[in-house]
């Protein structure tokens, strides 16, 4: 007799952990973070991840009465261990939402897996125009390059600039910022001439000397950005700053990340982005410094906030549909919008791409630091390729 | 357009800087070492660190970026690479590329992943006009350091005892033991001298090539170059190919820059369809 109530004692405890055990797996809304950690594009793993615990430790980790638990994978940048480490954490860890995805190609790779298994994926660092096409899943809080470069464009012919030689890493990231430059800066009249420098090029010095005898009257340059120090180096050793051609480019050849390194080189370089750790807002300012404070003094960049509002996008697009995943997620994210440390955004339910401010900056010292002071802006800028084709 | 030429003598003195060290251990002591890129970057590193975090001058930590390298391939040599000697190439091969990837793991562990920048001396920064030319201080120091290595490397390599002992003991081991010279040693010295310069080329090229974990496989392949365009039989050979190749690559790259990297890789091509031991070497 009493052993049989041992037993069933036992039993029925058993039966409660599994139920409880069920019911809480339900209740938990995993996130993958899929992001490279380590090998060269470690920089942006490692901001996007900062600034995604900084949003959780910030906001709590439950969402619509569903705890928020992020699993964080390193894809060491390369897109079939992005593929392999997507269909694991679909398939075992039943994620409801991936996310992260630092260059495009590690976006691209899984692109068929969130469309299959009806996954939202948020983009939050990978910047070739496309890549919202490759899914209806795909949604991205970063930005594009055409998105960064088009104003640019528009900018530099407002402003007394004639003539440009773009100088771009030839890889798809510089073609493109060189093909959506060069199109909408002779589109107003402007004069363009191309250079492409292979991706491993250890010395600038014979494109920088054609640039010398070209006497443009300004250089726009895409490299990526750990490449951005030694160019800037060699612009200035040969004496390019002094002949008054200007330094012009999307940001990330003065990424705030390692801007402050370069030293005075970069003073003065003429960039368009949608952030700078200098961005005039309390938003922002609370955004840096916070983020600073959790990460022994490192600077947000545009990568850190391209996280921090994936993971806004996440919290609120949750918020609205109750905490389901899936179909609904993907619905509520379209259109929603929010005031970021950026400005406002919003993403544009027919591209799932972000719309947001574009803004001038010029690397100036600030308390003696070097930041991309901010002092034009171009509001609620669409990605241009696909605004123009679905005109 | 002698400032294209100038440019171009430069980047190959920085290109032989690197590669010296590898033409020593590769050429004269005939050991594959796919590692020197690793050697090149201990000695970069060794600079940023001591003028980022201690603020040393830079001319001071160059005799460290030379040394520092030096010890660890003393100590490397005397641990792992004296039992590769007898051992076929490809085991070297293997080896030393197994080297290279925990080199960079271990650097990327250490010091992250980002580029290391460090800041020149005012006074090397800029350029001068001289006789029309405008000409990079600099790329003028790097080529005045690099004259001085290879004229004293050649007169060590050809009027020492050391250089003599050392040609012997490579070209014959068992007879070299026999009039009792100590071969171990002198490998062991001229592995360290090789390291040793590998880390001052590192050092040297930070400013221009630029620094991070991958350094060792980003470069690997302009060393091999240097060295096999030149051929490995003596110091003169890898110095004017550096300088060839230098000077083509910089000129192809403002001339042609559609064809951007791929006029050094044919001028290799063709140099070794021509020279198959390189161009300064004599045949096996």
């Amino acid at each position: 007799m009493r052993r049989r109530t041992v037993l069933s004692a036992a039993g029925a405890a058993l039966a409660m952990l599994a139920l409880g055990g069920a019911a809480s797996a339900q209740e938990a809304m995993r996130i993958g973070l899929i992001l490279p950690m380590t090998g060269p594009f470690a920089s942006t793993g490692r901001q996007i991840e900062a600034a995604v615990k900084l949003y959780m430790q910030q906001n709590g980790d439950t969402v619509a009465g569903k705890k928020v638990q992020l699993i964080v994978k390193d894809d060491t940048g390369v897109a079939d261990v992005t593929k392999r480490l997507a269909q694991e954490l679909i398939v075992n860890d039943k994620v409801g939402v991936i996310a992260g995805f630092g260059l495009t190609p590690l976006a691209l790779a899984p692109a068929p897996l969130a469309t299959q298994a009806k996954v939202p994926a948020v983009v939050m660092a990978a910047a070739t125009a496309t890549i919202t096409e490759a899914s209806p899943y795909i949604v991205r809080t970063s930005f594009t390059l055409p998105q960064a470069t088009v104003p640019l464009a528009e900018w530099a012919s407002a402003n007394g600039i004639k003539k440009v030689v773009t100088l771009v890493s030839d890889y798809g990231p510089g073609i493109d910022a060189e093909k959506a430059f060069s199109g909408a800066f002779s589109a107003k009249g402007g004069q363009v001439e191309s250079l492409r420098v292979p991706l491993a090029n250890p010395d600038f010095s014979p494109f920088l000397q054609k640039v010398a005898d070209a006497k443009p009257d300004a250089l726009f340059v895409f490299v990526p950005s750990g490449v951005g120090a030694q160019f800037m180096k060699q612009f200035v050793e040969r004496g390019l700053d002094k002949s008054g051609i200007k330094l012009i480019g999307p940001g990330d050849v003065t990424d705030d990340d390692i801007l402050n390194g370069m030293g005075d080189v970069a003073l003065g370089a003429i960039t368009t982005q949608h952030y700078s750790t200098a961005h005039d807002s309390p938003e922002n300012k609370a955004f840096v410094e916070a983020f600073k404070k959790a990460n022994n003094g490192m600077r947000p960049n545009f990568m850190a906030v391209g996280g921090y509002d994936g993971m806004h996008l996440i919290y609120e697009g949750l918020k609205k549909t109750g905490g389901a995943g899936g179909e609904a997620l993907i619905t509520a994210m379209k259109g929603l919008s929010w005031t970021s440390p950026r400005g406002p955004v919003a993403i544009d339910p027919q591209t799932r791409d972000i719309v947001q401010n574009i803004y001038v900056r010029k690397v100036e010292r600030v308390n003696g630091e070097l930041y991309n002071v901010e002092f034009a802006t171009i509001p609620n800028v669409k990605d241009p390729v696909k605004a123009a084709k679905s005109n | 357009m002698l400032t294209i030429l100038f440019d171009g003598i430069a980047y190959g003195m920085l290109l032989f800087v690197l590669a010296c060290g590898l033409a020593v251990t590769l050429g004269l002591m005939n050991f594959v070492n796919l590692a020197h890129g690793a050697f090149a970057m201990a000695g970069g590193y060794v600079t940023a660190v001591l003028m980022n975090r201690y603020g040393m001058p830079f001319l001071a930590t160059l005799p460290l970026a030379f040394i520092v390298p030096a010890l660890a391939g003393l100590v490397l040599e005397r641990t792992l690479y004296r039992q590769l000697y007898a051992r076929s190439h490809l085991d070297q091969v293997l080896f030393s590329i197994g080297l290279v990837f925990m080199a960079v793991a271990a650097v990327d562990y250490a010091m992250g992943s980002q580029q290391q920048l460090i800041q020149l001396p005012s006074w090397l920064q800029g350029r001068v006009d001289l006789f029309g030319i405008q000409v990079g201080l600099y790329r003028s120091f790097i080529i005045a350091v690099c004259g001085i290595l290879v004229v004293a490397l050649q007169l060590v390599l050809t009027r020492t005892r050391f250089g003599s002992r050392l040609r012997a003991a490579v070209d014959d081991p068992r007879v070299a033991r026999g009039l009792g010279i100590n071969v171990s040693l002198i490998f062991a010295a001229t592995f360290a001298v090789g390291s040793g310069l590998a880390g001052l080329g590192g050092a040297l090229g930070a400013e221009i090539l630029g620094l991070d974990p991958t350094f060792p496989l980003k470069f690997m392949i302009y060393f091999l170059i240097v060295v096999t365009v030149g051929g490995t039989t003596s110091i003169t050979g890898p110095f004017l190919a550096s300088l060839i190749l230098g000077i083509a690559d910089v000129a192809g790259k403002y001339y042609v820059p559609s064809l951007g990297a791929f006029v050094i890789y044919t001028l290799m091509i063709v140099v070794l369809i021509l020279r198959p031991q390189g161009l300064f070497a004599r045949a096996r």
